[in-house]
């Protein structure tokens, strides 16, 4: 459905984007993440044809970006950072242009704008000038508006961005009701939208891919992935920790405080399952426990392990993904925390 | 076709959609009649004909044309609907001749308001209505080129102060290049070619031409290729800094 070869993207002497390739496939929702600045928008923005690649192309739906941009604009409906609108037009108008530009007037025009107003839930907000409405209506006009033409490739950078947590939820379950019939692009940073609706996830900084794996897939690569959060309401921490170091399973032991309190996070070797030994021992042991779990580890601290480290270091992960053959993995619901 | 026809509707209606439209006419109108009357002696002169009033129309256009112009390409990039604008499944020829076209039909508008002095001259006299005709079309002709001077330069910048102020002062480059007093300047000293070459970029000496009652083809044509070279460059130029 969509082919990324090669981009590349110089600004001067500031190289944007630098060699991303990658492909989705319908059925797929790619999350594309990485800190600001790192090139997801002007990734996007030449998959769309708005910024012209200094080398590589963009092939969607069989079209070149390059080749063909009117025909390749016509498969992709496009969300651009910061939803830009036409202020003095109503959001009923500017669907309607839209509509319009897109090759659709009268009656099937109504039908199209009536269906998408009603999935995105603006039409209470219909008659009024864009440039009245909040900042959460302004995203969805522009959601809307890439939807109109039902196109088979979404590109939406930041498509929750500004909306309050109930509007991302429905935000997130639109995407992933489109799911199916649609290859799907999605920027964000905000781990936990990569978590519950994307079915692959792209790391990318300093213009280049880091890491292509999916959330699980990545969230293995956490150093607390199967780590086992414990904590025992009484008892000498210090015995607890010399006896789960004992373990021949655990590489560390440590003492943690965080949002949910103190613990002790025991890290198992090369993600090994430990929990079973663990409460084997406070079993042995009758540790007064008040909670044991696993954790999966988590999205953020390999997001932060990756994009920080110096470049060259990382190298790429599952850039094995095959070029349309992917097939989608279900989302692992498995955010620890 | 259809997109042109899409982008001009919606050009023209976001004129109306601000108060620009409606300041826009009544200043035109108030200065066309205010320079008209007391300043080229509309009735003193005694003639049944529009003479003094198309004779301020150049510069009347040097500092309203840049108004409607200056809009059009910087505000999109201001607001950054360029990106969403530019990436609809149109060629930039729609979206430059769409834009272009919703402007110069709005001036083509302000124009037509003026018709209350065709009839009041029409009832005070006999003018020679080919000739008032004549002179419409060549100030909607001249209205066009400095439009699409004007679109071209809106669309190198963010800033439609500045879009506003190097339009102004391009059109009165080219309008004054063919007054009196800068070819008076030129006249004794410098060559024939140049004088001609000076005189013959000006849109006064086209205008005039027209007003005179004679739609010369010439005058057409150099309004009509500045029309299509600024046009052309604006094409180029959004392709270029659309993403600056």
């Amino acid at each position: 459905m969509l082919e990324i070869r090669h981009l590349i993207k110089h600004f001067g002497t500031l190289v944007a984007v630098d060699d991303v390739s990658f492909a989705v496939p319908r059925g797929e929702v790619l999350g594309f993440l990485g800190p600001n600045g790192a090139g997801k928008s002007t990734t996007m923005k030449m998959i769309t044809g708005f910024v012209a690649p200094t080398a590589g192309t963009a092939i969607v739906c069989g079209h070149d970006i390059g080749r063909e941009p009117v025909a390749t604009k016509r498969c992709i409906g496009y969300l651009p950072e910061g939803a830009p609108a036409y202020p003095d037009m109503t959001a009923a108008e500017f669907l309607g242009f839209i509509a319009h530009i897109r090759g659709f007037s009268g009656r099937e025009a109504q039908l199209r704008i009536g269906r998408v107003v009603e999935m995105i839930h603006i039409a209470e907000v219909l008659h009024q000038p864009i440039e009245t409405l909040s900042k959460g209506y302004r995203r969805r006009v522009g959601v809307a508006q890439a939807l109109l033409h039902d196109p088979p490739v979404l590109i939406l950078d930041e498509p929750t961005d500004g909306l309050d947590p109930n509007q991302k939820y429905e935000m997130r379950r639109i995407i992933t009701a489109m799911r199916p019939e649609k290859a799907i692009v999605i920027s964000t940073h905000l781990l936990e939208e990569v978590e519950a609706v994307c079915s692959r996830a792209i790391i990318i900084a300093h213009g280049r891919v880091l890491a292509d794996a999916t959330p699980a897939e990545l969230a293995r690569r956490s150093r607390h992935h199967n780590a086992v959060r414990i904590v025992a309401g009484g008892g000498d921490s210090a015995e607890i920790r010399a006896a789960l170091l004992r373990l021949p399973a655990v590489a560390a032991v440590e003492a943690i405080e965080d949002g949910e309190g103190p613990a002790l996070l025991v890290t198992p070797r090369d993600g090994e399952e430990v929990i079973a030994d663990v409460a084997d021992l406070a079993r042995a042991h009758r540790w007064p426990l008040t909670m044991l779990r696993v954790e999966r580890g988590r999205l953020d601290d390999v997001f932060r392990t990756i994009t920080t480290a110096p470049l060259g270091t990382t190298a790429p992960l599952g850039t094995t993904a095959p070029l349309g053959t992917t097939a989608p993995p279900s989302v692992a619901p498995d955010s620890a925390a | 076709m259809r997109n042109v026809l899409t982008i001009f509707r919606r050009e023209l209606a976001s004129y109306f959609a601000t108060p620009l439209a409606y300041v826009f006419i009544v200043i035109f109108l108030v200065m066309a009649g205010v320079l008209a009357f007391f300043v080229g002696d509309f009735f003193e002169r005694g003639q049944a004909d529009l003479q003094p009033f198309f004779a301020f129309h150049p510069w009347l256009y040097l500092v309203l044309i840049p108004a409607l112009s200056m809009r059009l390409w910087a505000e999109e990039r201001k607001s950054g609907t360029i990106e969403l604008f530019l990436t609809l499944p149109i060629r930039m020829t729609e979206a430059v001749v769409g834009k272009f076209l919703a402007a110069w039909c709005f001036a083509g508008i302000a124009l037509c308001l003026t018709f209350p002095f065709w009839v009041t001259v029409n009832l005070l006299g006999n003018p020679d209505n080919g000739v008032i005709l004549a002179s419409y079309i060549g100030s909607w002709l001249m209205a066009g080129a400095l439009l699409a001077i004007g679109a071209c330069v809106s669309a190198v910048t963010k800033n439609q102060v500045i879009a506003f102020v190097v339009t102004a002062a391009i059109a009165f480059v080219l309008t004054a290049a063919g007054s009196p007093v800068v070819l008076g300047l030129l006249q004794g000293w410098a060559p024939a070619w140049l004088l001609g070459s000076v005189a013959g970029i000006s849109l006064l000496d086209h205008f005039s031409g027209i007003t005179r009652g004679v739609l010369d083809m010439r005058d057409v044509a150099y309004f009509v290729s500045i029309m299509i070279a600024f046009l052309f460059a604006n094409a180029i130029l959004v392709d270029l800094e659309k993403a600056e």
